[in-house]
């Protein structure tokens, strides 16, 4: 569990970071860590160059922009987990926020991080989706957003450039309601999701006007599950329609299998998981 | 004194004391061996095989020794002068200290790097280039038990020997065994329910990885070796016997070990190449695993395949039991290996009287060692009992406790009550403690509101199970029966010590042969010898873990220290006891026979208000100017204690589970405990103690597999592919106990390290199957993980039945 040698760099303003990314070959950014050491110590990963980004001002805050909120960089699970604009907001990801590894995890991971990180089987990259987010990447070149959809590309992998710091994601103020299952390695929602389910709905004159729904752990990435979305709009959000829509969770997903799921088992479990987050939704949006 | 003695009136045992361990333990001032820092120390790192079979064609360490920071890079033929790895019961294949032409398990070391840095350590083992010729490897334990591929091809077979009874040894009584089960089976009142179940691999994975320093000290010819182990004198031992050594040329100390679970019950290979390190290189040398190292190289335990049978009478009576296992011992025996499942032979018919004949073949395969792991070999013996009593009691239709209860062996039988091998039990009361789990629990209603619930159409179950334990070893003369430590220059079984010296200041030192790993001796001996002399716990300071300063013990490990080197300990504080009313009677002009201890010191008994406190007797032990004549100066005493027997600790278990039918995730509701360790010295002690234990039979249940995959590969490197339990997974445990206490030791404890463990795997597997026997099932595997309850749930709506 010893990393190979790297450099480590603590720049004090994000100019100075995204300069460094800009200069450096291999160089990796650093939050909290949570993820990125585990793999540098199994030497899965070895950067040559570590951006801590941890003392850079202004990246620690969830701010309400009016249609919008903003969460650094650097805001904890743990924060994003308590906090009440989030839980007004953004009950999926305060659900899945707070569903992510164990208290000292949370304390020291970032929402941000996992968002970048894109692990398949971590919470929050299917609540962000699911959510609508959007993604603002900075780098010497500037600054640019990208859409939670566009964003995850595959295992472990997103849009992000080299050169670019995830330094927020941005939640809109949408109304309706949302909500994030899961089953846990463990069951019940500890340790990584064998699969979940990220929602979020609203509801107008009795009937689902529009949604979302985002998978977790099934596919080789967080994946809007559009079958769900398509037979559910339209509906009065019965547990008869939801049945049905879950039904449709996997169109276009394929489904991988590990040590904690077979392929039939998680293809189960995203639709039982698609169903109770659906459930959840229509009972907090009407 | 007689039965369960040692108890005063305004005893300090059986009373809360706090762990006095605790505040450095919490505050991170503990000192680990990791923590140690000796100056010019180096770092080893090894080179492990990436496959589970392969013949070694070439090590080219050229590249790594051409590293800055690199001191040697050491392989199977450096080391070969220094034998096979020391080894207690040497059946089996031994370990080569480091592979040579084959390696035989993934992780197992084939070279050595020793270098300034444990950074440039690891990345010197990277560099080293191992050529590999890989092998078919055989991991299936029934493939490895036909003898279809041989694990060792200078091996005649991969069974090394199979451990059968009852009674044990006895071939003309194992046949009449035999044959009386066979006679039950064929009447027409009878029935067999088989249970086949695998009771999977386990890795130990304490809080702690092992940690290991040894330091040469070229001028005397000295060892001195620090190492997080729970065996610090036969450690010391081996290492002797490896170099050609004394005893007084090995000081191991074992400092805080941040648990240990039986994985640090082992001599390893590291220990000893540290060692040869160190002396090659005159300067201290360190090892401490990585998660990794201790996933694919430190021991596992469990690992068996079994079927267990039940025959009995429609009404309950049970008439036979047999077991037909495969115990997987990895492909090198290490300390206790093959001894592991005869400690479950022991307790292979558990509290019962029926006729039991019990076999279980050890095996190499081409994986990890396996040895001792929390209850080691009879938690094994437990579930497969356990689980096939729940399976009969089902099949016939009769309450679970209701069997049990009719088949115990009855409170009357004791004294003189045996095991199915023939081995004598102290003392058993099994149906007052089943009925006061059963009553404290309110079975009848819990039972009524299961069938409430699964009439709403929910999955709630309701798991018993009963365990008797064999621990607390023991008598020195298990020697006879093969588990000798001669391997490890001690001639003794399993012995205890203890030594007890009161300063001059009137505190007192204790120092035992044994250390901990978790377990507080630090409190408990302080209780113990507080309670004999009266001195206030706070006032005694207790010692262990540095051969150069303690007595001979043997180790911390099958729930033995209380009750063999408590009982030591204890009888040492009497001898002290005996000689401070000498040295009182003196100064107070009285008859010893008059002296009374009492309130930090003590007086003629009527005149308390002429009080000597334990500063003043000591101070006169320690000025024999005026001694009266032919005392001898000194107040301290050495005690060894070699009980008769083993302890038999036992109890019950309950829990109520609720399954998601949906999802196949279990939820323990309730777990609730009725265990009997005899007299108690700390009762939080003991809960801490049965918490932990419970914990790690629920995560065998539950959560943990340390299985390898067909190809040999072990997919659990991590607490990412291997969960552990967690309080967050677990509900607050409801613990009692009743108290029979032992006949074999002064202070009639039985040990409760264990028992936990032994109880609980099968209790859960239990109530789980209960909540699930509405569909059809009639048995899941460990662990309960949700994909494999779900998949029992489907094949059960699928097939009308599964097992």
């Amino acid at each position: 569990m010893y990393p190979r040698s790297f450099e480590y760099v603590s720049p004090g303003s994000l100019d100075e970071a995204t300069s460094v990314l800009a200069s450096t070959e291999g160089a990796k950014v650093l939050a909290g860590g949570m993820s990125l050491l585990p793999l540098m110590k199994l030497r899965l990963f070895s950067p040559d160059v570590l951006v801590d980004i941890g003392r850079i001002p202004g990246l620690s805050s969830i701010e309400d922009r009016g249609d919008h909120l903003a969460i650094g960089a650097m805001v904890s699970h743990a924060a994003t987990a308590s906090d009440p604009s989030i839980a007004e907001h953004a009950a999926a990801l305060a659900t899945a926020a707070s569903w992510t590894g164990d208290v000292q995890v949370r304390n020291q991971g970032t929402t941000c991080g996992s968002i970048a990180h894109a692990d398949i089987a971590a919470d929050q990259p299917s609540a962000a989706l699911a959510l609508g987010a959007t993604m603002v990447a900075a780098s010497a070149g500037g600054v640019r957003e990208i859409a939670a959809s566009d964003f995850f590309v595959d295992t472990l992998t997103t849009a992000l450039e080299p050169g670019e710091i995830l330094t927020e994601t941005r939640i809109p103020k949408q109304g309706g309601a949302s909500a994030y299952e899961k089953l846990g390695r463990r069951g019940g929602h500890t340790d990584y999701a064998v699969a979940g389910a990220a929602v979020w709905l609203d509801v107008s004159d009795g009937a689902v006007s529009s949604a979302r729904v985002a998978l977790t752990g099934v596919g080789a990435k967080p994946t809007l599950a559009e079958g769900v979305v398509e037979a559910l709009v339209g509906t009065d959000g019965s547990g008869a329609a939801i049945a049905e829509a879950s039904e449709r969770a996997l169109e276009g997903v394929t489904v991988l299998d590990d040590l904690f799921g077979t392929v039939e088992y998680k293809a189960h479990l995203a639709k039982v998981m698609t169903r109770r987050a659906l459930q959840q939704a229509v009972a907090a949006a009407t | 004194m007689g039965r369960g003695v040692g108890v005063s009136t305004t005893s300090v045992l059986g009373g809360v004391v706090k762990r006095r361990e605790d505040p450095a333990l919490i505050r991170g001032t503990g000192l680990y061996v990791d923590d140690l820092q000796l100056p010019g120390m180096l770092h080893v790192a090894f080179v492990r095989s990436p496959y589970a079979h392969a013949r070694v064609v070439s090590v080219d360490a050229s590249d790594a020794e051409a590293m800055d920071g690199v001191r040697a890079v050491y392989t199977a033929s450096d080391v070969a002068h220094l034998g096979d790895l020391v080894t207690q019961v040497a059946v089996g294949k031994l370990r080569p200290l480091l592979a040579g032409d084959k390696v035989n398990h993934l992780g197992e070391a084939v070279a050595m790097v020793a270098a300034d840095t444990r950074y440039g350590a690891r990345d010197a083992a990277d560099a080293v280039d191992v050529e590999y010729d890989p092998l078919d490897p055989v991991i299936d334990l029934k493939e490895a038990a036909s003898d279809a591929a041989l694990v060792h091809e200078d091996m005649e077979s991969n069974v090394l020997l199979a451990w059968e009874g009852g009674p044990w040894g006895d071939e003309e009584a194992i046949a009449a065994t035999q044959q009386s089960i066979a006679d039950a089976k064929a009447r027409d009142d009878t029935v067999s329910v088989s249970i086949e179940a695998v009771n999977q691999r386990l890795l130990p994975m304490p809080m702690e990885p092992r940690s290991v320093v040894a330091d040469w000290n070229v001028g005397y010819g000295r060892f001195t070796v620090h190492s997080s182990t729970q065996i610090a004198h036969a450690l010391a031992g081996g290492i002797a016997q490896t170099f050609g050594l004394s005893l007084t040329d090995v000081r191991c100390i074992a400092p805080e070990v941040g648990g240990g679970f039986g994985c640090k019950l082992n001599v390893y290979n590291d220990e000893i190449l540290v060692c040869f390190a160190s002396q090659q290189l005159g300067r201290p040398v360190k090892f401490t695993e990585t998660r990794r190292d201790a996933a694919g190289s430190t021991i596992h335990g469990r690992g068996w395949v079994a079927t267990a049978t039940i025959t009995g009478t429609g009404d309950g009576q049970i008439l036979g039991y047999e077991l037909d296992g495969i115990a997987d011992m990895g492909a090198y025996s290490q300390n206790f290996t093959v001894a592991i499942p005869f400690l479950g032979l022991f307790v292979g018919a558990g509290q019962y009287t029926f006729p039991t004949h019990w076999k279980v073949a050890c095996v190499h395969t081409h994986t990890m060692t396996t040895d001792a792991y929390r209850g080691a070999g009879r938690p094994e013996a437990a579930y497969y009992l356990e689980r096939a009593i729940d399976a009969y009691a089902r099949e016939i239709g009769v309450d679970p406790a209701e069997v049990r209860r009719m088949n115990f062996i009855p409170a009357d039988k004791f004294p003189g009550a045996a095991t199915h091998i023939g081995f004598p039990m102290d003392t058993g009361d099994y149906e007052t403690n089943l009925d006061a789990l059963l009553e404290t629990a309110g079975y009848e209603d819990l039972k009524a509101e299961r069938d409430q619930l699964r009439a709403e159409g929910r999955l709630v179950g309701l798991g018993l199970a009963t365990y008797v334990e064999v621990c607390g070893f023991g008598p020195s003369a298990l020697v006879d029966l093969g588990f000798s430590w001669a391997a490890y220059k001690i001639p003794s079984g399993f012995s205890g010590s203890g030594l007890v010296r009161v300063q001059a200041d009137g505190t007192a030192s204790v120092i035992i042969g044994t250390g901990p790993t978790g377990q507080g001796h630090q409190t408990t001996w302080a209780q113990i010898v507080s309670n004999q002399l009266g001195i206030p716990v706070e006032n005694i300071r207790v010692s262990h873990g540095d051969t150069a300063e303690s007595p001979l013990g043997i180790g911390t490990f099958g729930s033995r220290s209380a009750a063999v080197d408590g009982s030591a300990t204890y009888e040492a504080a009497n001898k002290v006891r005996a000689k401070a009313a000498d040295l009182a009677a003196h100064l107070l002009e009285a008859s010893a026979d008059d002296i009374v201890f009492a309130d930090g010191g003590a007086h003629v008994a009527g005149s308390p208000d002429q009080q000597v406190s334990w500063s003043d007797i000591a101070t006169l032990a320690y000025q024999p100017h005026r001694l009266p004549e032919g005392m001898e100066g000194g107040l301290e005493a050495h005690a060894v204690f070699s009980p008769g027997n083993a302890t038999w600790p036992f109890g019950s278990h309950l829990a109520l589970v609720e399954v998601d039918g949906d999802t196949g995730d279990v939820k323990l509701l309730r777990y609730i405990a009725m265990d009997d360790c005899g007299n108690v010295i700390n009762p939080m002690i003991v809960d801490g103690q049965i918490h932990g234990g419970l914990a790690q039979g629920i995560g065998q249940a539950m959560f943990e597999d340390g299985d390898y995959e067909a190809d040999g590969n072990l997919l659990k490197w991590s607490f990412v592919e291997y969960p552990l339990p967690t309080s967050a997974d677990l509900p607050s445990f409801e613990l009692h106990r009743t108290v029979t206490p032992t006949d074999i030791n002064p202070l009639g404890v039985k040990g409760i390290g264990e028992a936990g463990t032994i109880g609980s795997a099968q209790t859960v597997v239990n109530a789980v199957v209960d909540a699930l026997s509405p569909l059809g099932v009639t048995h899941v595997d460990m662990p309960l993980r949700p994909k494999r309850v779900w998949a029992a749930i489907q094949a059960a709506k699928t097939n009308g039945s599964v097992s």
